[in-house]
């Protein structure tokens, strides 16, 4: 049932779900007995929202794809160009993927990862097999992820460390020109910004 | 200060490795938002480890999964959430039993 809560205030037009009576009736018990407050549930929520998934690195690729200027000093310059978007933290290189060439993020060491960017790695990413494979068989990993290149496609790999953090800028799909910047973000993947996915057009994204 | 995501948290594998979609967390409904943001505030205030709620809950989808219960990854949460308040004295169930009822009943209509 969607729409029933238009206003989306505390007013319920529809009878509320068993199970979410229960989960407020449990809120209300351990906020009498001082267990938790409303607000720092609040703050987890959004912090693990938020800071787990990848919307910041998302919005790096969405305003380059939509502002040369902009793309042109983060092709030049990672950490200044994220941080005029107020992330920061991490000193970044971005790598940009065009017909000819393809990049490849990986951490062979370990698993440095832009979490600012893209939230926690993912479990893979971590693993051994990634770690050593993305190096030896690129292609080989890519088409497992579902990724085909063109033989003539160039690879690239780009090896983590501790100093420094790589993202990759991916092609816009074709026919998003009348897309809005927040938008094209909800297009952009994690596994897209690690490599391993290219941003598919929304029609095929919603398939 | 704001809460840092923990790796133990977001990173629990297996059965009990957070529902996710394209690497965002993913809560269908308010309800799930807000048990998951009380069991994480809980273990912050050192109320228990992670590890034993963790417990609680791979045991709950395990009992789940054997008697074939169609419940939903955090209808289990809630479950295993429950069982170990209850452990640790924190909470009686039928205590919530009865505030649910008010809920149910219209008598108690908490803003949260």
């Amino acid at each position: 049932m969607s729409g029933a809560h238009g206003d989306h205030g505390h007013h319920h037009r529809e009878p509320e779900s068993v199970l979410s009576l229960r989960v407020r009736a449990l809120e209300s018990l351990l906020i009498e007995k001082k267990l938790v407050s409303s607000e720092a549930v609040d703050r987890i929520v959004s912090a693990y929202e938020e800071d787990i998934g990848p919307h910041n690195g998302a919005k790096v690729v969405a305003r380059a794809w939509v502002d040369p200027a902009y793309r042109a000093r983060l092709l030049a310059d990672g950490t200044a160009a994220i941080e005029e978007l107020g992330f920061g933290g991490v000193d970044l290189q971005v790598v940009e993927n065009t017909p000819g060439v393809h990049n490849l993020v990986v951490c062979t060491l370990c698993s440095c990862y832009p979490s600012a960017l893209i939230g926690l790695p993912p479990v893979w990413y971590k693993s051994f097999e990634y770690r050593s494979r993305a190096v030896r068989e690129p292609r080989v990993v890519l088409r497992e992820f579902g990724v085909e290149l063109p033989e003539s496609t160039e690879i690239r790999i780009w090896d983590s460390s501790a100093e420094l953090r790589y993202l990759v800028l991916p092609e816009r799909p074709a026919g998003t020109e009348r897309l809005s910047q927040a938008e094209l973000a909800a297009l952009v993947s994690r596994d897209a910004m690690i490599g391993v996915a290219v941003v598919k057009p929304p029609a095929a994204a919603a398939r | 200060m704001e809460p840092v995501p923990s790796r133990e948290i977001a990173d629990m594998k297996g059965a009990a490795a957070l529902p996710r979609k394209n690497g965002e967390l993913v809560f269908d409904e308010a309800w799930q938002g807000r048990i998951f943001g009380m069991t994480v505030a809980m273990s912050h205030e050192a109320c228990f480890a992670w590890r034993e709620f963790q417990a609680h809950l791979i045991e709950e989808i395990a009992h789940a999964e054997r008697e074939g219960e169609s419940s939903s990854y955090y209808e289990r949460w809630l479950t295993a959430f429950e069982q170990l308040l209850a452990d640790k004295g924190l909470l009686d169930p039928g205590t919530l039993a009865e505030r649910t009822r008010e809920f149910q009943c219209g008598h108690r209509d908490d803003v949260f």
